[in-house]
């Protein structure tokens, strides 16, 4: 596959402190207010409200079904809304139609014009607007340059591979320089490898043209790597919006906490509410629960808490006392997924509970082999408290 | 586009083809109800009441309840009418039964032919049906009649001592139609076994059922669909041919097609050939309707 | 699984039985038109006689040029009225009357001709509407366009809608998106509709021999009040040039769609 990555610029590190979402008179570009779908007695969009920001790389992630397509073509103009307002750059979009809204759309099916060449295809949108023929030449070279597709202008589209059409696709939203780049499920169609290349390539694309950018995407590691804040959606709501370490490290929900990355849940009864220190006690679990966290419950509180397996130490050496946040059990399943090894430990009254340790030796036999008796424990901030 | 926000051209693309269809297809047949209530007068055109909204309501009203079903009563009364609806019936049915017995083989054949070679048998089945209708019927004739080309091998090969009587006989009708209708037949058929997963039979073959229990049990039900549509497709037009009856057939041959060309050009009568129309409508009716549900039901599944 | 791929002698029978079953009677039209006996059940050598014949019937002649001209006009206009029946199925969503609007489209193309000939004709009297050229046209218009409807729905079927959204988010009207984007990317079916539309036309007898009017007898009235005087050289000679003539174009049609399918799609 020849798709050279692209040119690499300096890294930039603007991106760490980019977070306009924290600045109280920052003002938003995309405006979502109480937006509300409804298709027959069917609600798509619950009563969505949400400021997105210039030069934000936005991803909207969930499962099929969840309403991130409907909102992103919401905001394209191929769907109105049923309630609410959708705002752009202060502009009410509510009836205007797709083709006067600045903003473009990459298609998951790329949506090439089968009929045109590669040029032909991203000029269309330049043509529709009446610029002089010079100019669009001008772009198209400028554009095919930005994808790294010069040479190619000729081609017709079944011509090229999947990673070329998919450039040909975004140069194409991008010529007309839109306020903003809506790219729905853009690197469904590749193959792992290629998809990660394009990730960075268009995290560092986004970072040298500056538009916003919108992804619609299912899958977490995508949103995760390339969004600098992620809407995790479901049932038409929005769960949580925050930005990728958040998400992980502090879900707001049992339902974000699972939908990203891999996490045991303990359903736990609080004991002791002190502000920092919380202690429950789980049916699951022998010894007492212990979470460092400011949190609003109080003793008595029937709560769930989050446990991400590589949070958790797992070692056959035994524990010197039993202390709080620890269990022991044994190994009846090992994940070896080469860099690490997810270990399925069957705790003694039954519970299982997932745990993660890095392979740091080339050993083939395991260290931790199945059912070896082992001993489980972590500390007081590994855990999240939830509430729902 | 949502279906709330209309642009002005998904406007026109309803509203011109709809408004066509409704003035040159639907109101003619509300003309042809309202003529069949109508008696025949030596006059131009040859019925009364001739409706004119120009003189007015009373005069419209008056002329309106001179409608009648006499012509109805008529037609349903006279032997000769109610025999030709249940010769075309039978004759079509007959037709149409053949069809799919001949049509079924050629149709799995070319689906199990290799791929390459799909496209051009599906063309060599499709392009006698560009060639003229009139012209293959007539081919026929050549065929059939006495001294016919048939009658010559036949004889020439000892197989009978006299030239078979087929032309003219319903037999050549039912022979016209199978041949007319062949690639209507064989479209739908190959549709619907094209579609067909091969994994289906592979699985039978892997729970055990042989070839030919597959066949039975897994590739002629999966195609039913396209057995019914090529058997609507044939038998709702061809119970109201008119061509091949009147090529083919003989005296006896009393097609409702022939029957209305015969009532309305022969002996002119306007009105009882608008009711032996509108009857045929009514029998035809349910099948019509049933192939408009599979046609609307195909458009949606995709 | 060489048992079920490819074909057994069974269904190789069947095939070679059917082909040879719509093939050999054409073929033997085709023989005979070359016959030199004017008694068709007798062959009386080869000539070409009969053809040498026909450019000298005038009325057959102006039968013939009736015919191209109601098959190009109605065609046309059935190929447009048939696209934008297909758009209105496919693409415009639910709307008042769709399922009458589809029994309007699909009826046709099962109605009995006997049927929709008489109805137009009486059509065309009540509205005191002289038979002539454009009743036959505007009737073949109305029964071609259901069929030419029929090819490009199937068309639209496959036709990825976000092609379309793809124009109208680039900047392009919903009508410049049909015209820039839809109708080149569809053509292969467009064209197929009127090849359909026109050979439908050009062979229909029944809908004509009602809707005409005196002056305007189409080739297959010609061809049929001589058929009914029974078989003749003349007429064997006249199906050929017809069954030749729409093969060759019918033929060419179907390589250049494929040929023009293969550089748009790549396959």
């Amino acid at each position: 596959m020849a798709s050279a990555p692209l040119k690499p610029q300096k890294p930039q590190s603007v991106r760490r402190k980019f977070a306009p979402w924290t600045d109280p008179v920052a003002q938003p570009l995309i405006s979502f207010r109480n937006v509300v779908k409804r298709y027959g007695g069917v609600v798509a969009i619950d009563g969505v409200s949400l400021d997105i920001y210039e030069r934000e790389f936005f991803a909207l992630l969930g499962p099929s079904g969840c309403g991130k397509t409907t909102l992103m073509r919401m905001l394209a103009g191929f769907e109105e809304a049923s309630e609410g307002k959708i705002m752009l750059a202060k502009n009410d979009l509510s009836g205007v139609p797709p083709y006067r809204r600045p903003v473009n759309m990459m298609f998951q099916s790329y949506a090439l014009f089968p009929h045109m060449t590669v040029s032909d295809n991203i000029a269309f949108g330049l043509k529709q607007e009446g610029m002089p023929k010079a100019e669009i030449t001008a772009r198209v070279e400028e554009m095919l340059k930005l994808v790294n597709l010069r040479g190619l202008e000729k081609r017709k589209p079944h011509q090229l591979s999947g990673g070329q059409r998919q450039r040909v696709a975004l140069a194409r939203s991008l010529a007309k320089r839109p306020k903003v780049l809506l790219l729905d499920e853009p690197m469904a169609a590749l193959d792992k490898k290629l998809r990660e290349q394009t990730q960075f390539e268009l995290m560092d694309l986004q970072q040298r043209i500056g538009t916003t950018f919108i992804i619609v995407t299912h899958d977490q590691e995508e949103a995760m790597t390339v969004a600098d804040r992620i809407a995790v959606m479901d049932h038409g709501k929005l769960v949580q919006v925050a930005t990728p370490a958040e998400i992980y490290e502090q879900p707001n929900s049992r339902y974000v906490a699972e939908f990203v990355g891999d996490v045991n849940i303990i359903e736990a009864e609080v004991t002791r509410a002190a502000s920092g220190d919380i202690a429950l006690k789980s049916d699951v679990l022998d010894a007492e629960l212990r979470l460092a966290q400011r949190a609003d419950v109080k003793a008595g509180d029937r709560v769930a808490v989050a446990l991400r397996p590589e949070k958790i130490r797992i070692g056959k050496e035994p524990l010197s006392e039993v202390h709080a946040n620890c269990a022991q059990g044994v190994v009846y399943d090992i994940a070896y997924l080469g860099d690490l090894s997810i270990y399925h430990v069957h705790l003694d009254n039954g519970f299982v509970l997932k745990a993660a340790k890095t392979n740091l030796s080339r050993q083939i036999e395991p260290p931790i082999d199945w059912d070896d008796r082992v001993n489980l424990s972590w500390t007081p901030d590994a855990g999240v408290l939830l509430k729902s | 586009m949502s279906s709330e926000k209309r642009s002005l051209f998904a406007r026109a693309t309803i509203a011109i083809p709809f408004l066509w269809l409704a003035v040159f297809f639907l109101l003619p047949f509300l003309i042809v109800f309202k003529i069949s209530l109508s008696d025949d007068a030596v006059a131009q055109p040859p019925y009364v009441p001739a409706l004119s909204f120009s003189e007015g309501w009373a005069a419209l009203r008056e002329k309106l309840a001179l409608l009648d079903a006499e012509n109805y009563a008529f037609v349903l009364s006279d032997w000769l009418y109610v025999y030709s609806y249940m010769q075309s019936l039978l004759l079509a049915g007959i037709a149409t039964a053949i069809l799919v017995l001949v049509g079924y083989p050629v149709a799995y054949a070319i689906v199990r032919s290799p791929r390459g070679l799909r496209p051009v048998l599906l063309l060599l089945v499709i392009l006698p049906f560009f060639t003229s209708f009139l012209i293959r019927v007539y081919a026929w004739i050549g065929i059939l009649s006495r001294e016919g080309l048939l009658n010559q091998s036949l004889l020439s090969l000892g197989l009978v001592s006299q030239p078979l009587e087929i032309l003219s006989t319903n037999i050549a009708v039912v022979i016209g139609m199978v041949y007319s209708y062949f690639p209507f037949m064989v479209l739908p058929l190959y549709a619907v076994l094209e579609r067909m997963d091969d994994s289906l039979l592979e699985a039978a073959a892997d729970l055990g059922a042989t070839p030919a229990q597959a066949f039975w049990r897994v590739t002629v039900p999966v195609s039913v669909p396209g057995i019914v549509a090529g058997a609507l497709l044939c038998f709702i037009p061809a119970v109201g041919e008119f061509v091949i009856p009147d090529l083919l057939g003989g005296s006896d041959t009393q097609m409702i097609g022939r029957t209305v060309w015969n009532e309305f050009a022969v002996n002119r009568s306007w009105s009882v050939s608008s009711a032996l129309a509108i009857l045929i409508l009514l029998v035809l009716l349910v099948p019509i309707l049933i192939y408009q549900r599979m046609q609307l039901r195909e458009l949606e599944s995709r | 699984m060489a048992m079920r791929k490819g074909l057994s002698p069974v269904t190789l029978t069947a095939l070679a039985g059917g082909i040879a079953f719509l093939y050999i009677p054409l073929f033997l039209l085709v023989i005979y038109s070359f016959n030199d006996s004017r008694l068709v059940t007798v062959w009386g050598g080869w000539s070409t006689r009969w053809y040498q014949a026909l450019p000298q019937n005038q009325a057959l002649m102006d039968a013939a040029w009736v015919s191209l001209k109601v098959a190009a006009v109605a065609a046309t206009l059935a190929t447009i009225l048939g696209t934008l029946a297909a758009l209105a199925l496919v693409r415009a969503g639910t709307f008042r009357g769709r399922t009458l609007f589809a029994g309007l489209v699909y009826a046709p193309l099962v109605m009995p001709e006997v049927i929709t000939g008489l109805a137009l004709l009486l059509l065309f009297v009540a509205i005191d509407f002289d038979r002539g050229f454009w009743t036959v046209a505007l009737a073949h218009v109305t029964f071609t366009m259901c069929f030419v409807a029929v090819i490009v729905q199937s068309r639209l079927l496959t036709f990825d809608h976000s092609l379309e959204e793809a124009a109208l988010d680039l900047g392009a009207t919903p009508l410049r998106a049909f015209f820039s984007v839809t109708l080149p990317v569809i053509f292969p079916a467009v064209a197929a509709g009127w090849l359909l539309a026109f050979t439908l036309s050009l062979d229909d007898l029944v809908i004509a021999n009602f809707t005409a009017g005196p002056g305007n007898t189409t080739l297959p009235m010609r061809i049929y009040s001589q058929v009914r005087l029974g078989v003749t050289p003349e007429v064997n000679a006249i199906s050929t040039v017809f069954i030749v003539v729409i093969t060759a174009v019918v033929l060419a049609a179907s390589l250049a769609m494929k040929w023009q399918q293969g550089k748009a799609e790549g396959r």
